[in-house]
Formats: C-alpha cells, structure tokens, sequence
C-alpha cells in the first residue's frame, strides 16, 4: 500500500475530472457535486474508453465511447450492463485540499 | 468596489425568494452586495419535496437546491437561524433576534407562510403538528418509531402527502376532512372518489364529513373528538388544513396587508424600496402557494431590481399535481363546469383513468386527470396560452389515437424465430425479450430496455419490442409515456413550453422543478437542457460545459482509443498553400499519425495525444472546424462560375459566406450545408441539412437531406433571385429548426416528422423570416472560437493535462 499526494481539490472542476498515470496504470479522479473526490481505473470493462472523458451525473459516470455507466463509490458497472472497474482510496486534507491516494 | 454596489436585504431564504436572487445574479451579477436572513437552520431547500423526504424517496441532502457553497460562491453573506424581528423603514435598516442590524437600499420579504394551526381546544399539546418544514418531517419520522396511530386532518393535497408518509413510516392512519370529497379544490367528484379507492387500497381510512371540536388527553395527545361526539384514537395529530401568509413583520413594520403583503405587479409593497415575493406576498387579492407562481413573481422582481424593462407580472393560472407514489392525480385551471362551459369526460373504472376537459368558447380552461398524467403538462399549456381546440377535442381526450391499437403486426412477430435478432444494434434475439416480459416481470417498453438494452440505442426496433409486449404480457402490459429520457416522464415539447413558461435558467432549477428522477441527469437529458436553456436565453444563460458530451468538451473528436482528431475550418473548401504548409507542419512536429480529407472537404488530423490538442491549436492559429459539435460542420461547395465552363453562380464565394455567417452556431444536431453553382449538383446539395443550387438567375433552396443512416432527398423550400436572399432564407429556416426541432433531430427527420408544409408556411411571412433572422444573429453575436479561448485560459487549458505528478508520502 503506497500513500501519495496527487494534487489539490482545486484542481479538478466539479463534474469533472483530471487523470493521472502511476507505474502503468492510468486513474482517473473525479469531483462530484458533493465536494468528494474518487478514483477509479481510468478504462471502461467494455472497450477500453477512458472514463475520465465521460460525463459525470452524480455520482456516476458515462462512458464517451458507448454510454456504458459507472458507479464510482463501489465501480460497479450499472445494468444492463455489467463488469466492475477498480477503485482506490482518497482521502483529502480539509485545511489544505491536498488529495491523497493509496493504492 | 463594494462601495458602489447597492445593499440588498431579503428576509427568508426559501424557494420563491432565492430563486428571484439566482435570477438576478444573472442579470445584474455586480449590482448589489446581497444579504439573506433565514430562520431556519439550513440552506435553501425545496419544500415541495419535503413529501419526498417523507414518504422515503429522497434525503434531507436531495432537496438541497443552492449549498452553502452557492452563497459563497456569489459573494451572499447568509445568515441562517437568525430572524428578523424588526424593519426601520425610515433608516432602512432590519435587526435581528440576535442582535445584528443590516441597512439596505432595497429590502425583500419573502417571509413565506405559516401551516394554519386549527384553534381547537387541545391543540397545544405534544404530538400535534404541522407539515411544513424538514423538522415536522423528522418529528413524524422519530413518532413512528414508537406510536402507530396517526390522524392527519385536511384531505387536500398537503394532508394527502403527508398522509402517505405516515402510512409509508408503518402507521395506521385516518384522514379527517370536513367536505364530503377530498382535494375537492382541485378534483371533481368523480376523480375525487377514485383517488380515495386508490389511496383506501394503500391503507389509508378516510373520516368524511367530519368536523373536530377538541384535541383529547392529557400531555400527549390521544383522540379527536368531533362535532358528531364521535371520537378517534390518535397518538399523533398532523394539522394539513392550509396555510397562511407570513405577513406578522410586515404588519408590524407599517407596510401594507391584507391577507398576505399587498404587492403591486412590480411585486412593490406600498413602501418604497421594500418588495415582496413568494407565499408571503397577495398579488391582485391572490396570495399562491404554489412554486410556478412564484418563480414567475420572482423573474418579475429580478429584472425590476436589475433595472432590466419587463412587463409585470399578470397572475398565474395554477395546476396541480399530487406526489404520492402509485397515485397520479393532475388539475389545472378552472375544473369545474359554470354556466356557459361544457365537459368532455373519459371514464375507465377497470383500468382506473379519468379525463376531463371543460371547455368554453372552443378554448380549454380546465382539466382534470386521474390515472395517466401524462397530458397534463400539454393541456395546462393550452390552457395558459389560450389555444383555439376546435376540432382537436376528441383526440385530447383519449390521447393516443386508437388505431395504434389495431395494428397487425402480431402475426408475423409470433411466427418469428426465438433466435431472430429484433434490436440490431444490441444484438437481441426475441428470446431474450421474451424471458425478459415472462420471467423478468418486466411489462413496459422501458423495463424491457433496461433489462436487455433492446431499443436502448437507435430505438428503430421499438415498434416490434412493443408488439412483443402485447403478446407475452397482453393485459400485464403497461404504457408508460416516455420522455427525452429516463429521468423524466416529459417530451421535448413540454419541457421547452416550462422552461419559457416558469423562465427557468439552469440545468438544475429544471431538474428540480420538473421531479427529474435522477438529480443530476444523465448523459442524455444534459446535453439537451443546457440546449434548450441555450437556445431559449441566449443572451442570459451560461453554457455549462460539464453538460456536454465529450467531443464539445473537448472541442475535438474521441477515437475508439481515446486520442482526438483536429480538423481546422477550411470555409467552403478553400484554403492557401501558406495555411497547407501550416498544417502539414504542425502535424509532422506533433507526429500525426494520420491526415486525411473529411467527407466535408477538410483536412482532419487523426490520433492526436490529449495533451497535444492546446498546443496545436496555438500552432495552427486558425478557427476551429468544430467537427466534432452539435453546430454547422461544413459548407461543401464545387467551384462554380469561378472556373468550371457549366457554372452559373458563384458557389464558392456562396459557400465561403454563408460558412462564415453560421460557424459556431449550436444546433440540436449537426448541420450540413452544400452550394453548387449549376443544376449538375456537384456539391451534393440535395442530401444536406440545408441545400443551394444555382440555376440560371437565381437559386434553388433545399431542406431536409440527409446522406448518413438514413439516406434523405431535401425537398424545395423555394426559389430566391439575390444572394442576399438565400443568406435570408437559410437564417430564417435554421433558426426554426434550432427552435422547433427536439435535442439530436436531425433536419431530414424533423422535416418529416412537421412536414414540409408546416415549414413553409412558418418561414412564408417575410417578417417573420426577418424575425427569425434578427434572433440568429443575436445568437451568433455571442459566440467565440473555442480553440483560441483554452489556449488563451489556464483554467480550461488544465484539464486537457494530467494532474500534477504523484508524490509519496
């Protein structure tokens, strides 16, 4: 288990989302109307599409490649669809902002 | 700078009142230096979704509608759990129970009401309420934990909901009302005894014709004794008769009441510089407590105090709705019949509908629905806008037409193969759908889509799921109206007549003030709402790009792999080898994979690196294509009288003009343009949105084609002598579209869908087509190249980047 600063709060716009790569694996973190942020493994279990791209409706995403959905808190695919993407560990300093990630 | 903003003060933070201050911030966002007093302890919440929180649907969090972070944001110093109990009007200042003091330039009271609190002996004691705010809500909610038995008195709307909470919480509970029908306000008889049944079906008793008299025990409260001198068990007494303004402030300040604070259209209160707005206010001897009145009380006030013109506001015609789960109850207008006005009613006790329209002079003034809602939101249009309905009757009254009903298709769907694929586009067999309907339980369109995506995507299929649906769940089958999408039961046509009607201007306010399901949306409903509000409020609203899809986020293509294309505007299809070697340039610094010709004559630059896209839109320094958007694409052109020996018109010099007059514009889908300088038609004009074709002096306009999924011919809209008329014709005939046509309709279905007469006739009247004209225009007026404002703006630039390299700790 690695504990890693990432970044600050402010840097993601709300409903957005901003991407890092760490070793191999691409995450994307998201910002939702709630102020939390969540990461998740930056790949769609359909085809790959990079999930940072979707759009961010609560809080769940929209795949942009075929509108698959993702729930970020569990990375539960929503039916019909089905699959799971991996989610990590966020934890965010409430003075300073800073977004720590573990995984 | 806070010196030169004015101070303005509002009493209360609820609904009607914070929705006049959003609306000003729009139009007057550095005007006033704004201050709110609100006695309860939270942010501003939606009210009428307190029935929600109740009956289970939604947390306290859900009906939050502006976060403290809202008032943050916009600079509001918000007091919360503070009252006011005092206004100097002569020294414009308020003080609070607390003891803060504020002056003012201009004061709000949006004090709201007061639940009415029947005086009867009795009523002070523990376990008798109201049901008007979050913390009457929690107080049934802890009850129920310990007691059972409820009595809620008042069979109007508020006492209904309140009622089905109570008997979603697990307790018994009795409704007592003193007319012989419920919600007899705002139903007839007839719908008025079906809703009891339904609502007698649920568990809830009814005591009618009940007058009380005394609240029974000793602390807490045990029965109600009646009139009658009959007596009913209760633990816990929910008063729901009515409310009452708020006007004790007021009253006490030396500002004019009668029953609410007297309010001129201008929502002005006899004293200057103090308004009034929302329950609190009585407005041509009306005080509404209802949120559509009051929101449109609210764009009054905004404009007023933003020193916009407006005209004032008239009063509303009111409709009603019941939010009680399994019960869909629905009146507008004048329901009831009166001399000089007839009733059409549609009576169905088996499947538990009820319709019924009164009309007068040939014009719908009221309705009642029980049953199926769905038309509710498109009569109560007709009612608001006066609409001529002779002749329409009948189909309004049962809706759909009945040879839906009748169609053939059975045989042949009952003859097809279990294997047999019916959506293309998922891949699913009728077998599925079938196990789906027989042991999924699923028996609408809907819950087949969502269990197997069946229709989920182009929706060609749905005819046949439907068919499907009648003959393996036959009477099981239920209709549910669709709307844009699964988040609301609501058409394009609907949703767009609310948001003008209520002057709704944002995303949010829409989803929350038309019960959208999911309350943030989905991918589908976002686009299209930030669209319409675009379209509708060009100059006052403000995009939301978090609502658009990817590509427009972007302002680039997504590929299968998650790399982008650039495609530079080429107008018309003509560039310059200065702007050629640009491109090439760029793409051999950025190591393009690929660059190839668009079907639209451009250059597209394939398998760009996110992070490159900035860069080399600053290198390229040319506008963007917007090949990815919902907005003009290309304009094709051949090259006309300019060199080929056929040509009779300038199709280039057409081509680059109208590309130049339209680029940027927002469509509800993307649009297409061709110009060919001879009836040989090399641009391929006849299968574009809008088409030009030269012919010997003059030219030729087309509408409606389309050369993608569905191969269109255009149709001739008309023929016009002068350029300037074709510029006229393509402004009027685009604006419409923008106008009339629903989110991602493409102009070949639209046109198929209206027809081509309807267009005709609309674009016909040359003011009208002026009209049309001036309205594009103040629209194009407002827009920017999106490629020149990223690379210019950090802030946007930042997302096209990864976020700030990883660090251990």
């Amino acid at each position: 288990m690695t504990k890693m600063l990432v970044g600050n709060v402010n840097e993601i716009d709300i409903k957005g989302s901003r991407k890092l790569l760490v070793g191999n694996t691409e995450i994307a973190l998201f910002r939702l109307t709630t102020g939390e942020v969540l990461a998740v493994e930056n790949k769609c279990p359909h085809k790959g599409g990079a999930l940072s791209e979707g759009m961010v409706c609560g809080s769940r995403v929209h795949c942009p490649l075929h509108d698959w959905r993702v729930d970020l808190h569990s990375g539960n695919v929503l039916a019909p669809d089905t699959g799971h993407v991996t989610t990590y560990e966020v934890e965010i300093d409430p003075e300073s902002g800073h977004i720590y990630l573990t995984l | 700078m806070s010196t030169l903003r004015k101070k303005l003060v509002m009493v209360g933070n609820g609904m009607a009142g914070v929705r006049a201050i959003e609306h000003l911030l729009k139009l007057a966002p550095e005007a006033y230096e704004i201050t709110i007093f609100g006695a309860e302890p939270h942010p501003n919440y939606n009210r009428i979704m307190l029935s929600s929180v109740l009956a289970g649907g939604a947390s306290m969090n859900d009906i939050i509608i502006n976060d403290l972070e809202w008032y943050h944001s916009n600079g509001i110093r918000l007091y919360t759990g503070h009252t006011v109990t005092s206004i100097d009007t002569r020294q414009k200042t308020v003080y609070t129970d607390k003891g803060i003091e504020a002056s003012y330039d201009e004061l709000i009271l949006a004090t709201g009401s007061n639940p009415f609190m029947l005086p009867l002996p009795g009523a002070e004691k523990e376990g008798v309420i109201a049901f008007r705010d979050i913390k009457d809500t929690q107080i049934m909610q802890e009850t129920a934990k310990t007691h059972r038995k409820a009595l809620v008195i008042g069979g109007g709307l508020l006492g209904l909901e309140a009622a089905r909470g109570l008997l979603h919480l697990g307790m018994e509970v009795s409704v007592v009302h003193i007319h012989e029908y419920i919600m007899e306000r705002q139903l007839d008889e007839a719908a008025s005894v079906m809703l009891r049944k339904e609502l007698e079906e649920q568990g809830m008793k009814f005591l009618l014709k009940k007058q009380s008299e005394a609240i029974l025990g000793k602390k807490r409260v045990k029965g109600l004794l009646f009139a009658d001198g009959e007596i009913a068990e209760a633990d816990l007494i929910v008063m729901a008769v009515g409310i009452k303004p708020n006007v004790e402030l007021a009253r006490k300040s030396g500002i004019e009441i009668n029953r609410g604070i007297i309010v001129n259209d201008y929502m002005e209160t006899n004293t200057p510089g103090v308004y009034s707005v929302g329950e609190c206010a009585e407005h041509r001897g009306i005080a509404y407590g209802l949120v559509a009145p009051l929101y449109e009380q609210g764009a009054v006030l905004a404009k007023r105090l933003a020193g916009v013109q407006t005209e004032g506001y008239a009063g509303s015609i009111t409709s009603t709705k019941l939010k009680v789960s399994g019960v869909d109850v629905f009146s507008a207008g004048q329901f009831t019949e009166q001399p000089g006005s007839r009733a059409l009613r549609y009576q169905d006790e088996i499947e538990g509908v009820y319709k019924k329209l009164v009309i007068k002079d040939d014009k719908l003034v009221g309705a009642v629905l029980f049953g199926d809602t769905g038309d509710g939101a498109q009569l109560f249009s007709m009612i608001k806008n006066n609409e001529n309905i002779k002749g329409m009757e009948k189909e309004l009254l049962l809706g759909v037409s009945s040879d839906a009903l009748a169609s053939p298709k059975g045989n042949r769907l009952e003859a097809m193969a279990d294997d047999e694929i019916i959506c293309g586009c998922n891949g699913v067999s009728k077998g599925a759908i079938a196990e789906a309907i027989q042991s999924g339980g699923c028996t609408s369109v809907g819950a087949i889509k969502a269990c197997t995506k069946a229709s989920a995507s182009c929706g060609g299929c749905k005819p046949l799921v439907e068919g499907l649906l009648q003959i393996y769940a036959g009477d099981n089958a239920v209709t549910v109206k669709e709307g844009i999408c699964g988040c609301t039961t609501l058409g394009r046509d609907e949703i767009v007549a609310e948001i003008k009607r209520m002057e709704l201007k944002t995303v949010k306010e829409v989803m929350n003030v038309l019960d959208w399901s999911n309350d943030e949306g989905c991918a589908k409903c976002r686009p299209s709402l930030n669209y319409y509000l675009g379209m509708l409020w060009p100059e006052e609203y403000i995009d939301e790009k978090e609502s658009r899809f990817t590509n427009e986020r972007y302002h680039a293509n997504i590929q299968k792999d998650g790399t982008y294309s650039v495609v530079p505007r080429i107008y018309g299809g003509v560039t310059t080898p200065a702007d050629l070697i640009k491109i090439a340039e760029v793409a051999a610094k950025f190591d393009v994979p690929m660059v190839k010709f668009t079907g639209g004559q451009r250059l597209d630059l394939l398998g760009v690196k996110k992070e490159d896209l900035p860069k080399m839109w600053e290198e390229l320094d040319m506008p963007s294509g917007h090949a990815y958007g919902k907005t003009l694409r290309t304009v094709k052109t051949c090259v006309g009288s300019t060199f080929c020996r056929f040509g009779t018109q300038d199709a280039i010099g057409m081509g680059i003009r109208l590309e130049k007059a339209f680029e940027r514009l927002n469509t509800p889908a993307k649009v297409k343009l061709a110009v060919s300088g001879c009836p040989r038609n090399c641009a391929e004009a006849t299968i574009k949105d809008f088409g030009v074709v030269a012919i010997d002096g003059g030219w030729e306009l087309h509408i409606g084609g389309n050369g993608g999924v569905h191969v269109r011919a255009t149709d001739l809209l008309c023929v016009v002598k002068t350029d300037d008329e074709v510029l006229e014709w393509a402004s009027a005939f685009l604006q419409y579209y923008r106008e009339n046509a629903g989110w991602n309709e493409r102009t070949a279905q639209w046109v198929e869908r209206v027809g081509l007469d309807s267009i005709k006739q609309a674009l016909d009247d040359r003011e009208e087509r002026l009209a049309l004209k001036e309205r594009i225009e103040a629209t194009l007026r407002l827009t920017s190249d999106p490629w020149k404002q990223i690379v210019n703006e950090p802030e946007l630039r930042k997302n096209f980047e990864p976020i700030s390299q990883p660090e251990t700790v």
